[in-house]
């Protein structure tokens, strides 16, 4: 469990202005967005993003400054590392929603409304509609944009496959040089990471361009366009997020932080990283391939 | 920030306490987060109540006497809304974070900032939330359960900020889940082990595991609705390949793990309160904990019977008709062993016990209502009708509710050094037992008799039992003001508490002085003290 | 308001099947209703045995708690003992109630499969649930009607109506046109909705199913004994949700024939002075009949609509302006208010013509416009 002298106290931080003000910045930006939505000001939402930015930045500036003072013994170590395997637990969860809804349509609705199955009564009211997958006439096409084609898996999303998995393997190559101490490995391998998961990115908003100029396949495209952007598209947003912390880990590095005993800041990192490998992995098989 | 290493090194212990206003928006200390979620979740059970007491004024009699259909449909989504995510949860947590590290031996939670900003996200979510109040087209409208496509293609504006603002529960949610979880496994005194700790806290480590699995869901869910709303996808749109019925798969794979959430803290109150006024070890201890993970566990495998009206396949109907039976005998477990402690104790009836025996009485009806709505073919008539009403009310008011009372009642002593005035607390006690009933158990014939759910006018054979309900609902309602008298006056004087007001109570928190410091267990306490008192301690 | 004293309020408290029987016309009492169907039969007596199962374990478990908290007091004397556990006795009240759930369970898929079963119907017929009306077609008979609230009971449940509701027969339970079944004969119901789900209920017939959009439910029923059978729409669906009931008229085979083909002859009649030439005084029955059926469950009989929920036509600046506009506006349906949906989709040429001209000269409105099929066909 804990392994704690008597004299090793569990660090609590002071008061700090930064939960409350990181709850304002969500606060503005959420709020902001539903503005937006209903052609309101840009100005709330600007705001928040702003105050989320700068309180987030200092939020995490003062964590990382209590590690560099000593405030973090092993114990608090263990809360930050469970803390981060908890908190990708619940993305999971977030991203098996979306998973369970693409599921559900392909082997249950789409063949209901196409009459198989033991709600293919539904068929009754779209008699010209024959179930299919990926989804290319809806039951009333009229009401949507149709796609040309779907989105195979060969081409890019293999690229991107690669891309990502190469990512994962020098991240961990990275972790290994960080633990020789053998500095201007670490920051090369991190680098190259970096580029890999900005690659990914440019790439899938390439295949988004191309997906809606060419191939006519929009978020407007009937539950197969739905399913398709509302995956690959959180999951980009994560792997963007990622490449940020990776490039604030790769700045903290050039600033000397992280030792080969300590370095549970790059850790956690890449362990967001492997997880958006592993889902994009699960998107792979599943919204392109199968 | 202009501290010096020195400050920031000794931490929350060592710099200078802060005073007013600074010390509530920038605490990271866990009594101080408890007392903000609990005085807010006090506040917005008033504001949900108020909601409460406009329905039931419309339904007083059959006629639309005060409202408009579409406003009473705000009325019922929103009361829904505030009590769950603003009322319930809220106090829940606020009893966590008050206990939970007293009880374990523990200096703090493990993320003190984090904590805080739980709490601060969540009167921002009350006001995205309520604004719509204040727009014309008025506050959501379809229900807390939000089903498309009414809360899709025909919601107003508002639901947009509904959708932003369950985010933001969520997220409130999900840190404090993680914060919970990784206190109990990582900051227990090193004496503690995992199968020796306290009933509450035990409950409480099985809700943070359901809150990290089930909170994302709903978010996933309402990220579909608000897509389905403004971008053009077809995820509930049967004419382009979805299903509304997908929105209710996903909305109850989060919602029947959420009532869970609501109501196993409450049972780790109950497991803290009868054995201490029965002066005997709670019976079956292990039991206990075994049931909760099993009713934890199966939580997740019985969604769909919030859903036998909309035609799942038969199969999947006798699915979850089977393991929405199951889930009835880890609960009963806990009611008999409750039963059992009490049984040849020494009992005694405080105001905390008063509560806990009417939780067991009237959560267990609320129990074998809902053992009849588990049956699918019985369910047909009553699913939709009041009858439900009177089941999900029973579970969450006598339930979840009494159980925080009961907590407040338990635990107010020892926050405040103060005892409360009895008296007052009696009358709290009995007016809220009998006009609790008074208003919920007609719900159950009305909707035998035939009346649905969310309607703002009823035929007339509906009419007595709706007037024996509203008139017990006043009651209620005022008789919750004698508990906030009863709370402002402990807090400002009385009695002195002592360390243990309650001489059967067993566990950390009552070595510590009361009110406890407001750093208690910087270190943690000694293995002797930790076994003295435990669950062993008895020998 | 109705004042009572407190005397009256303690009888009523005492004795509520008395007063439910004297406000009201439907049976009301304590209980579900057995019901005329094998399915209702079936559904009340697994009620009526969970409900036993629930009362006797409840008793049970009340009646030990009772006698310890008389019994076990502190007060009375008692001293705690000491034990915390008893394995075999947690296994048996585990088990057994596992067994009771078992046995419980056995009848309870048995009813469930037969109330699920679905035999070859005798008719078959098409329940639409839309706000805030339902639809019944029969397909084999070629009957098609709505069936609304009917209109003294709409009138009296406004705010500020003045009208109490004691004054209404079977208040909010009665309907303009009924669904017509047969007794003794299999009878197929394939239930959906047209906009957001609603769900269709008469208890009496022992079931409810959900009417979702872009799906059909099934439900196959047998109704034992003649009579008249009221539910409502219990899901849901927005503003008029609770103002959307249901009648059945269940009635002899023989009845229920002579009802089809009186229908069909009536409908056919209808159609028939419907084809003729577009006159001034055609578009306005026919147009009176379809407000009264379709538009008037939002913008009510008298066309005044609800203030602040359903806007008045009586008056309204869309009705009495620009043809073009108004013609718009119901075949688009409204641009912003998805709750005005395109009447174009469901409605032909003539019968927009007929309605679109029934307003315009209806109430206070006096346009003079008689609005023909061919601008209705040039607005699509």
């Amino acid at each position: 469990m804990n392994s704690l002298s008597n004299n090793e106290r569990y660090f609590v931080a002071n008061p700090s202005p930064w939960p409350l003000i990181t709850a304002l910045g969500l606060f503005l930006l959420l709020g902001g967005f539903g503005l937006l939505l209903h052609d309101g000001p840009m100005l709330p939402s600007l705001l928040g993003a702003v105050v989320l930015i700068y309180s987030v930045s200092h939020w995490f500036a003062r964590v990382i400054g209590e590690n560099q003072l000593g405030c973090y013994n092993a114990q608090v170590n263990r809360s930050f590392r469970f803390g981060m395997a908890w908190f990708i637990f619940s993305e999971v969860m977030f991203f098996g929603a979306f998973f369970g809804a693409l599921f559900y349509v392909r082997e249950l609705a789409v063949p209901w409304l196409g009459g198989e199955g033991a709600k293919g009564a539904a068929h009754l009211l779209w008699p010209h509609f024959v179930a299919h997958w990926p989804l290319i006439e809806m039951p009333r096409s009229s009401d949507f944009t149709v796609p040309k084609a779907a989105m195979g898996p060969t081409g890019i999303p293999a690229f991107n496959t690669a891309v990502l998995l190469t990512s994962g393997l020098t991240v961990t190559l990275a972790h290994w040089a960080l633990k020789r101490n053998a500095r201007r490995q670490l920051w090369g391998w991190l680098l190259a990471t970096i580029l890999l998961g900005a690659s990914f990115v440019g790439l899938q908003a390439y295949e988004y361009f191309h997906a809606y100029s060419e191939l006519n396949l929009t978020l407007h495209s009937g539950v197969y366009g739905s399913t398709f952007y509302i995956l690959t598209g959180f999951h980009g947003l994560h792997v963007t997020l990622g490449v940020i912390m990776l490039t604030v880990i790769l700045g903290r590095t050039l600033k000397g932080h992280f030792t080969p005993a300590e370095h549970f800041g790059f850790e956690a990192v890449s362990w967001y990283w492997h997880f958006v490998d592993v889902v994009w992995l699960g998107l792979f098989i599943f919204v392109y391939w199968w | 920030m202009s501290e010096t290493a020195e400050a920031v090194m000794g931490g929350e212990g060592h710099a200078a306490p802060l005073h007013g206003w600074r010390r509530w928006l920038f605490t990271t200390n866990h009594k101080d987060i408890g007392t903000l979620y609990l005085v807010f979740s006090l506040i917005m059970l008033f504001a949900g109540g108020i909601l409460a007491m406009i329905i039931r004024a419309e339904l007083f009699e059959p006629g639309l006497q005060l409202v408009q259909p579409l406003f009473y449909n705000s009325l019922v989504t929103m009361h829904g809304l505030t009590m769950i995510f603003l009322a319930i949860m809220p106090a829940l947590v606020g009893l966590a974070n008050w206990q939970i590290p007293m009880m374990i031996g523990a200096p703090d939670m493990a993320l003190p900032r984090i904590n805080n900003w739980s709490f601060w996200l969540l009167p921002f979510a009350f006001v995205l939330m309520w604004a719509g109040f204040l727009t014309p087209q008025g506050a959501p409208n379809a229900g807390w359960t939000f089903y498309a496509p009414l809360s899709t293609t025909y919601a107003p504006p508002s639901m947009d900020f509904l959708i932003f603002a369950i985010h933001i529960m969520g997220i409130s949610s999900i840190m404090g889940g993680i914060n919970i979880i990784v206190t109990i496994f990582n900051l227990r005194a090193p004496g503690m082990k995992m199968i020796d700790m306290p009933l509450f806290v035990w409950t409480w480590l099985i809700t943070a595991f359901l809150l990290v699995f089930a909170m994302p869901v709903l978010a996933g869910a309402a990220t579909m609705v608000l897509f389905d709303r403004h971008f053009g996808t077809s995820f509930f749109n049967a004419a382009g390949g979805g299903d509304p019925v997908l929105f209710q798969h996903i909305f109850w794979f989060f919602g029947h793990p959420e009532v869970y959430i609501m109501i196993l803290p409450a049972f780790g109150v109950i497991s803290e309160i009868v054995p201490t006024f029965s002066r005997k070890p709670l019976f079956g201890r292990v039991s206990m904990i075994y049931a909760v993970g099993a009713i934890a566990f199966m939580s997740a495998m019985v969604w769909a019977h919030h859903m036998f009206a909309v035609g799942l396949p038969v199969s999947a109907q006798i699915f979850f008709m089977y393991t929405t039976m199951l889930i009835a005998v880890p609960t009963g477990i806990k009611v008999f062993n409750w039963v059992a402690t009490m049984w040849r104790g020494a009992l005694t009836f405080e105001t905390p016990m008063l509560w806990a025996v009417s939780f067991i009485f009237l959560f267990t009806i609320g129990g074998l209502s809902g053992l009849m709505l588990a049956d699918v073919p019985a369910d047909y008539q009553y699913q939709d009708t009041y009858f439900v009403v009177a089941h999900l009310h029973y579970v969450l008011v006598t339930g979840s509710l009494f159980g925080i009372i009961g907590a407040v009642y338990y635990w107010l002593p020892k926050w405040t050094g103060h005892m409360y005035n009895d008296r007052i607390s009696k009358w709290h006690f009995w007016l809220s037992v009998i006009s609790v009933n008074v208003t919920f158990f007609p719900m159950h014939f009305a909707g035998l008799a035939g009346m649905p759910r969310r309607i703002p006018d009823y035929a007339l054979q509906f009419a007595d039992y709706n007037m024996v309900s509203s008139i017990g609902a006043f009651v209620f309602g005022l008789s919750q003001l004698l508990f906030v008298w009863v709370i402002i006056q402990a807090i400002r004087g009385g009695a002195p508490a002592g360390e243990r007001p309650w001489d059967g109570a067993k566990g950390l928190e009552w070595t510590l002085s009361s009110p406890p410091p407001h750093h208690s267990f910087p270190t943690p306490p000694s293995d002797e003290l930790v076994h003295r008192e435990g669950p062993h301690g008895y020998e | 308001m109705i004042r009572k004293t407190k005397t009256l309020m303690l009888i009523l408290l005492l004795t509520p099947s008395l007063a439910v029987a004297a406000a009201a016309e439907e049976p009301g009492g304590f209980n579900m209703p057995y019901g005329v169907t094998p399915t209702s039969h079936d559904v009340y007596d697994m009620h009526m045995l969970l409900f036993w199962v629930c009362t006797v374990i409840g008793a049970l478990v009340f009646a030990v708690m009772i006698w310890s908290l008389v019994f076990h007091r502190r007060a009375r004397g008692a001293v705690a003992a000491k034990f915390s556990g008893h394995t075999r006795l947690e296994i048996v009240w585990t088990a057994i109630p596992a067994l009771i759930l078992v046995a419980v369970a056995i009848p309870a898929t048995r009813v469930l499969l037969a109330v699920n079963a679905h035999p070859h119907p005798y008719v078959t017929v098409d329940i639409h649930g839309s706000q805030w009306k339902w639809h019944y077609s029969y397909p084999d008979q070629g009957i098609a009607y709505y069936s609304n609230l009917k209109a003294d009971s709409r009138k009296a449940s406004r705010e500020h109506s003045g009208i109490s509701p004691a004054t209404v027969p079977y208040y909010l339970r009665d309907v303009d046109h009924p669904l017509v079944l047969p007794v003794g004969k299999d009878v197929r119901l394939r239930i959906t909705g047209d906009d957001v789900i609603h769900s269709w209920w008469v208890p009496q017939l022992g079931f409810k199913r959900d009417a979702i959009p872009g799906f059909i439910n099934r439900a196959d029923i047998v109704i034992d004994k003649p009579g008249i059978y009221r539910g409502q729409c219990a899901e849901l669906c927005g503003a008029g949700h609770g103002f959307m009931p249901i009648v059945v008229k269940a009635v002899s085979p023989a009845e229920f024939l002579a009802w089809v083909t009186q229908s069909k002859k009536a409908e056919a009649a209808e159609h028939e002075s419907e084809q003729g030439p577009w006159t001034r005084q055609l578009a306005m029955t026919q147009g009176k009949k379809i407000f009264d059926s379709v538009c008037a469950a939002c913008h009510q009989l008298n066309g005044k609509g609800i203030p602040g929920v359903f806007p008045a036509l009586d008056g309204s600046k869309i009705v009495n302006g620009p043809l073009a506009g108004h013609i718009k506006f119901v075949v688009h349906g409204s641009p912003r208010n998805p709750v005005m949906r395109p009447f174009g989709k469901e409605m032909n040429n003539r019968q927009l013509a007929a309605v679109l001209t029934y307003e315009r000269n209806s109430w206070s409105n006096h346009t003079g416009d008689l609005v023909t099929p061919e601008e209705v066909e040039k607005a699509r």
